[in-house]
């Protein structure tokens, strides 16, 4: 496994004029892995992905691109580099084609293969068509196609997206979804963002950060092994204790008036039941809903500065 | 060195697709022509002017560098305010930094792409004396000599332009930052015509001979007379090349 590790942070640090921004992340990806990094508006993911591409350099820690140290060798590091900052850092004067072609010759790929190279990222971003279109007269989701395309026009081993559908209409930002998890059959990606379908949708692992650390980081598939919940709606429903008491229940939380969580004991279906007993009771059962504990629901949990509580590294 | 060349073949095709360079190209051309217009009109009216001292390229070539100087004085900072503080400011200059372009590729390449359309400009000035050739003998020399004189001017210009430019992302502080730069180089010159020689602890200082010895301008002068100094012209060349250190140096700190 070791030689398909394709980035590696330890320790990654960022302090802003006394004020520490990124506290301590480190990670691992290999090949084909695409890590969602979430956190609300302030949490350090820019910051931290600014520091993995190599246009900051960390306070301490250390970052290392597909086997080549960013700070010893960030010329080779960066080769292996397509990096789409906040905003896509494109020229609006230029053409689809004047622009993917610097950033070819900035990768420095050689002039026999810059034709192909360009015309693969273009048909990679759904850009075959509007090559000799003015940058700065296409519509942001198409803009932001552009700022991918030069990201992958070298064919790098890691892509960093950071938050790649802000701003963008509901169809664009399905397009790009669609297009990142196209990337992702061939390439590591992180892709930042503070919209948790996103990450859901295209992430195999998802990472929360909160005041610069990491405070969860667990594959997207493991989320959905734990334990459901029900969300159960009485309209003359007992008091908490007497839910707890029934048989099969772990936990009940009221979550309004008439409106109940329940988290049922490891391993067992209490759904069947307890629409009995509210039946038997004369509760009255309004409702019934069985799910998973959504990423949103823990992603609340993680980072809400309510009870303040030091953030534990997960 | 592929990178740098990449970035300056980049900086000149966005000048190009620009209106701000051709406006440059334009309004410089018609200062410069006019002047070199009304020096004609002055020597054929004041045949008497041509001497055996002064001839038509002195008179001529003399005058119109020099306003040409002035001139660069203020395009040279409307483009180099572009060349960092504009791409900070879209966020633009992330693509490089995140490419594998090193520092001093970023910075060199951005100068050359500048230096390239610079060259043009001062190509255009080049062939208003170099025309004269057809009517009347010139003296080559001396024209070299100022031109030589005038491009070193440019790159020493540039230079510090792209490092005012590197300090800030506000586009105009850049440009305002550069224009009272080279004013400041200016002033210089006329300090070292000053015939005040402070005496500081019983020395007396050559003030004049300092200012003269710093002022870019004062070193311009000397190749515009047709004195061409190693001396003069190392100075332009340490000039362009510190100020293009400190810009690496700038950009760097970025990173920190």
């Amino acid at each position: 496994m070791e030689s398909d590790l394709k980035l590696v942070a330890q320790g990654l640090v960022r302090d802003y004029a006394g004020r520490r921004a990124v506290d301590g992340i480190s990670l691992r990806l290999v090949q084909g892995e695409v890590l969602g990094l979430l956190g609300p508006n302030g949490a350090g993911k820019s910051t931290t992905l600014r520091m993995l591409a190599g246009t900051l350099a960390p306070s301490a820690g250390r970052v290392e691109i597909a086997g080549h140290d960013m700070a010893r060798a960030p010329q080779q590091a960066k080769q292996h580099l397509g990096y789409l900052p906040e905003r896509p850092p494109v020229y609006g004067e230029l053409t689809v084609d004047e622009y993917l072609g610097f950033c070819a010759r900035l990768h420095g790929i050689e002039r026999a293969r810059r034709r192909a190279a360009i015309e693969a990222a273009k048909a990679d971003c759904g850009l075959v068509d509007t090559g000799a279109r003015l940058i700065g007269n296409l519509s942001k989701g198409y803009q932001q196609r552009v700022g991918i395309a030069q990201a992958i026009v070298h064919r790098p081993d890691v892509l960093i997206f950071d938050e790649p559908t802000a701003g963008l209409d509901p169809n664009q930002l399905r397009g790009i979804r669609e297009l990142v998890g196209r990337l992702a059959a061939s390439h590591t990606v992180i892709v930042s963002s503070h919209i948790l379908s996103e990450i859901q949708a295209v992430a195999s692992r998802a990472m929360i950060l909160h005041h610069g650390r990491m405070v969860l980081d667990e594959a997207v598939a493991e989320a959905e092994q734990l334990p459901g919940v029900i969300d159960i709606s009485l309209r003359s429903g007992p008091d908490t204790a007497t839910l707890v008491e029934l048989a099969g229940v772990h936990e009940a939380i009221a979550t309004g008036p008439g409106r109940w969580r329940i988290t049922a004991e490891p391993g067992r279906d209490i759904r069947g039941a307890l629409a009995e007993t509210a039946v038997h009771e004369g509760w009255h059962l309004l409702e019934m809903r069985s799910h998973r504990p959504d990423l949103e629901a823990r992603f609340r949990e993680l980072t809400s500065d309510a009870p303040a509580q030091p953030a534990q590294p997960a | 060195m592929n990178a740098a060349l990449a970035i300056a073949r980049h900086e000149l095709t966005r000048l190009f697709a620009s209106p701000l360079a051709w406006t440059l190209l334009a309004v410089s051309q018609l200062l410069t022509g006019l002047l070199f217009g009304l020096s004609l009109a002055d020597i054929s009216l004041n045949p008497q002017r041509v001497g055996d001292y002064d001839g038509v390229s002195a008179i001529v070539g003399g005058g119109l560098f020099r306003f040409a100087t002035l001139v660069l004085l203020l395009v040279v900072p409307l483009l180099t305010m572009r060349a960092f503080a504009e791409e900070r400011k879209t966020g633009n200059l992330d693509l490089m930094l995140a490419s594998p372009a090193s520092l001093a590729a970023i910075v060199l390449g951005k100068f050359a792409g500048l230096m390239g359309y610079l060259s043009l400009l001062f190509a255009l000035i080049a062939l208003m004396p170099l025309s004269l050739a057809a009517f009347t003998p010139l003296d080559i020399g001396l024209l070299l000599s100022g031109l030589i004189g005038l491009w070193l001017v440019m790159a020493c210009f540039c230079a510090l332009g792209l490092f005012v430019s590197a300090l800030t992302r506000e586009p105009t502080l850049a440009a305002v930052g550069t224009l009272g730069a080279l004013l400041l180089l200016w002033l210089g010159y006329a300090v070292s015509t000053l015939a005040w020689q402070p005496v500081v602890l019983g020395t007396t200082l050559p003030l004049a001979e300092i200012a003269n010895a710093l002022s870019l301008i004062g070193h311009h002068d000397a190749l515009l007379r047709g004195v061409f100094s190693s001396a003069d012209v190392l100075y332009f060349v340490i000039f362009t090349l510190g100020f293009l250190a400190l810009t690496g140096v700038r950009l760097d700190m970025d990173r920190h």
